[in-house]
């Protein structure tokens, strides 16, 4: 029972922690810091922080720190699983550079790796890996989020290739990249599931038109995403026709090595200002009610980190962790909400101040009280999870599905 | 990283559990529940016989000198197994003080008998509604002789010896003593409590002839210590209770039937248990945290004592209140064994100090790592 390297990870450790430290871009550390999910800063604009995002990319590439876990040829390092994480921990505040690539190298890249031509393969990957070529995942639409085999953007057969019509929705970062993945519907008169292809388009053919979508919190990460008769060539076709739903499961395998990383809850945050601030003459800690609380948000906290050290046990011993992992954004989200919430709570009417103008904690718990909502629901909505929980792991049976066994085009809609 | 117990450690594991599992533990409990007398001994000199009583005494006073992190993985089976018996207090409690303070006469004399299960030994700390957080007891031991009141006591029914928890001369700290609790001026009464499984009893001390514990004087930073130790021990019975209480009620969901489909087929039973499942492996990921802390005497022991305590405190209870919940009608009955896990559920939240303790315990440990 210990949180030690083995005498070879131990070795792999320092030489990451020996390049990073030599080659890390140390000027953007202190606003990495303070940055909100991944916002460099947030007066710079946009385009600037992708600049910098790409240049440690690249940087990391052109030394085979990118991608790690990748096949060689493809950009990688054929590193284990465990590597991965320990790349990530050494890696510490430079990881939020590389949430623009986090789609591509953690979804796009693993579906081309198990269901791409090679021709695929060897001309989009590598500069997947370096960051040069920015993918983006089009797969949920106003109709399709929880359930998304109900899909209906539609490829149909034109010629040599295929022409596109239909709308996606929640694409984070359309905005900014290449090529996106997407998932279409070839068949609307066979049950939902089957009617499925997966291609890759340019994300600058005629006929995509990118619209951000603002969000509650003020931001613009995510986008709608139009095809208006989009030609794409069937070489850009990834698997078979019909075959789009498997591919698309082709990424599950990949979210187990997140583990490596858990989401934060801003427990510590919290931990600090319950400490330095004053509540009618006390301290906030001293106060039951909020040691109650407090302890109550401690013991989530603590659980999700040692949950995320089981399963990086697993990854050290070379198995596939457990199903423990499969609590993690479930508790770690609605923490957060909590956490936020409670923050608020106890600053008292100034919690309403934001921003730059809020004097505690510079207005971080505002900020992640508007973007805890979109956290419960991206990558699979509290509700979700917990079937999934249900059903995967306990074993209990799965809902009853009205929409199976029919055609889709039969499927009752809104 | 290797944040798990050792091959070794989890072939004691599946060894403990089939033992408990063939002694149908449970059926001891109930009948100890039911108020039957005795039903213990047969499971006592089994448990004694794999010599689960003596992984943490050093070989050199017969015990098997294994360690805490294989009385972890013992407790989780036991608390699995929702075992009737006085280990807790034998081997968390009275055996740990006596390895902790005890002289080497004592030790000597003890722990052996300890360890091969022939005695039992418990400790004597709460006072009614005694907080654990202040040394304000109000027994005291003068020339040797102990005078107070003790309640509740975990198994002095069945204990050979007590170690008690009296007031310091100087008034504001603990010191401790051993008494015979078949001596002279001790008297026993078995309390009714929520949990019969797990009895509890009143001792009345009434210049009742004891013995100093070692170098125990002024000693309530050590003893805290030691209930960190057991809170630790504690919340891995809670883990194993939590999760084959999870267990029964999906088994029930899964077979009860009702609109013409599985209980568990339904949203909320499955969202229900889902949520049990989520405090589980919370419970099972802060409890190994405690046993690391305990295995290497962290600094940090009373944060990760006091995570462990809370997390398995919580899922213990939801995961028996919701197994209720599930069985429905029938979970309210005497016959199902969903009250046996929901009494002790309840009765483990309680019997080392309540919760509002342990999280201002935690928060103090929280702010004092922040150097707050």
């Amino acid at each position: 029972m210990n949180f030690d390297d083995s005498a070879s990870d131990a070795e792999f450790r320092s030489e990451v922690r020996q390049w990073i430290s030599d080659n890390a871009p140390h000027e953007w550390a202190q606003d990495l810091e303070k940055s909100i999910y991944g916002e460099l800063n947030p007066s710079l604009q946009a385009a600037d922080s992708l600049d910098v995002a790409k240049a440690w990319q690249k940087k990391k590439y052109d030394s085979n720190w990118a991608c790690l876990t990748w096949p060689k040829i493809y950009g990688g390092r054929a590193a284990s699983a465990i590597q991965q994480v320990i790349w990530s921990q050494e890696e510490g505040v430079y990881e939020k550079l590389a949430r623009p690539f986090f789609l591509g190298h953690g979804m796009c890249g693993p579906t081309l790796m198990e269901y791409g031509t090679e021709d695929q393969k060897q001309r989009y990957l590598p500069m997947m890996a370096s960051g040069e070529e920015v993918w983006c995942q089009l797969f949920s639409e106003p109709a399709a989020g929880s359930d998304l085999a109900g899909l209906r953007t539609r490829a149909e057969r034109e010629g040599e290739g295929w022409r596109i019509n239909g709308q996606k929705i929640w694409t984070s970062g359309a905005h900014q990249s290449d090529f996106g993945m997407i998932l279409t519907r070839t068949d609307a008169g066979v049950e939902k599931h089957k009617g499925l292809t997966m291609f890759f388009l340019d994300m600058r053919s005629p006929g995509v038109d990118v619209r951000p979508i603002l969000q509650m919190s003020g931001h613009q990460d995510f986008n709608e995403v139009y095809f208006d008769d989009v030609i794409i060539p069937d070489s850009q076709r990834i698997g078979e026709v019909g075959q789009g739903w498997q591919v698309s499961l082709a990424t599950l395998m990949n979210e187990r090595l997140s583990v490596g990383s858990t989401m934060p809850t801003g427990f510590s945050e919290l931990l600090e200002l319950c400490c330095n601030l004053s509540v009618d003459g006390t301290l906030a800690i001293e106060d039951y009610a909020v040691i109650d609380t407090l302890a109550d948000l401690a013991v989530r906290d603590s659980g999700l980190k040692y949950t995320s050290f089981r399963s990086m046990t697993s990854l050290a011993d070379g198995n596939i962790p457990g199903p423990e992992s499969s609590i993690s954004k479930l508790v770690a989200a609605s923490a957060m909400q909590e956490i936020a919430q409670f923050a608020l709570d106890i600053q008292g009417p100034s919690g309403l101040i934001s921003g730059q103008d809020s004097q505690l904690a510079e207005g971080r718990f505002q900020a992640m009280l508007m973007r805890s909502p979109g956290a419960r629901v991206e990558g699979g909505t509290d509700e979700i999870l917990r079937n999934i929980i249900a059903e995967r792991v306990l074993g209990l049976p799965a809902d009853i599905r009205v929409d199976k066994g029919i055609a889709f085009n039969k499927i009752p809609s809104a | 990283m290797q944040f798990d117990f050792s091959p070794e450690q989890q072939q004691l594991r599946d060894m403990t559990r089939r033992f408990f599992s063939e002694s149908d533990s449970i059926s001891t409990t109930r009948k100890q529940l039911e108020g039957e007398t005795g039903v213990g001994q047969p499971l006592w000199q089994g448990m004694a016989e794999i010599g689960l009583m003596g992984v943490i005494t050093p070989e050199t006073y017969g015990g098997t000198g294994a360690g805490y992190l294989e009385l972890c993985v013992i407790a989780e089976e036991m608390g699995r197994g929702l075992v009737s018996s006085s280990f807790s207090s034998s081997v968390y409690l009275a055996t740990q003080l006596i390895i902790e303070f005890g002289s080497e006469k004592q030790k000597q004399f003890y722990l052996p008998k300890l360890a091969s299960g022939e005695c039992i030994g418990t400790f004597a700390l709460n006072e009614g509604a005694t907080c654990l957080s202040t040394p304000v007891l109000k027994t005291q031991a003068v020339n040797g002789r102990i005078d107070g009141l003790k309640k509740p006591v975990p198994d002095a029914d069945v204990a050979d010896f007590s170690i008690v928890a009296a007031r310091s001369a100087s008034g504001h700290n603990v010191d401790l003593y051993l008494v015979d609790l078949k001596g002279e001026g001790v008297a026993i009464d078995t309390l009714s409590t929520i949990d019969p499984s797990r009895p509890q009893s009143v001792i009345t001390f009434s210049n009742a002839l004891s013995e100093p514990l070692g170098d125990a004087k002024e000693a309530w930073d050590r003893v805290v210590n030691i209930m960190d130790r057991a809170a630790v021990l504690f919340a891995f019975e809670q883990l194993g209770g939590a999760e084959r209480a999870m267990e029964v009620a999906r088994d029930y969901a899964l077979t009860r039937m009702a609109f013409g489909r599985q209980v568990g087929s339904f949203q909320a039973v499955k969202h229900m248990l889902a949520d049990i499942y989520v405090a589980v492996t919370l419970a099972r990921a802060n409890a190994y945290y405690g046993a690391w802390a305990l295995s290497v005497a962290a600094d940090e022991l009373p944060q990760a004592a006091a995570t462990a305590r809370v997390s398995a405190t919580q899922a213990f209870q939801l995961a028996s209140t919701n197994n209720i919940q599930v069985h429905g009608g029938m979970g309210f009955t005497w016959e199902f064994d969903c009250h046996l896990f929901y009494r002790r559920s309840n009765a483990l939240a309680l019997s080392l100090g309540s919760l509002s303790y342990w999280k201002r315990r935690l928060v103090k440990e929280l702010q004092n790592g922040i150097h707050c």
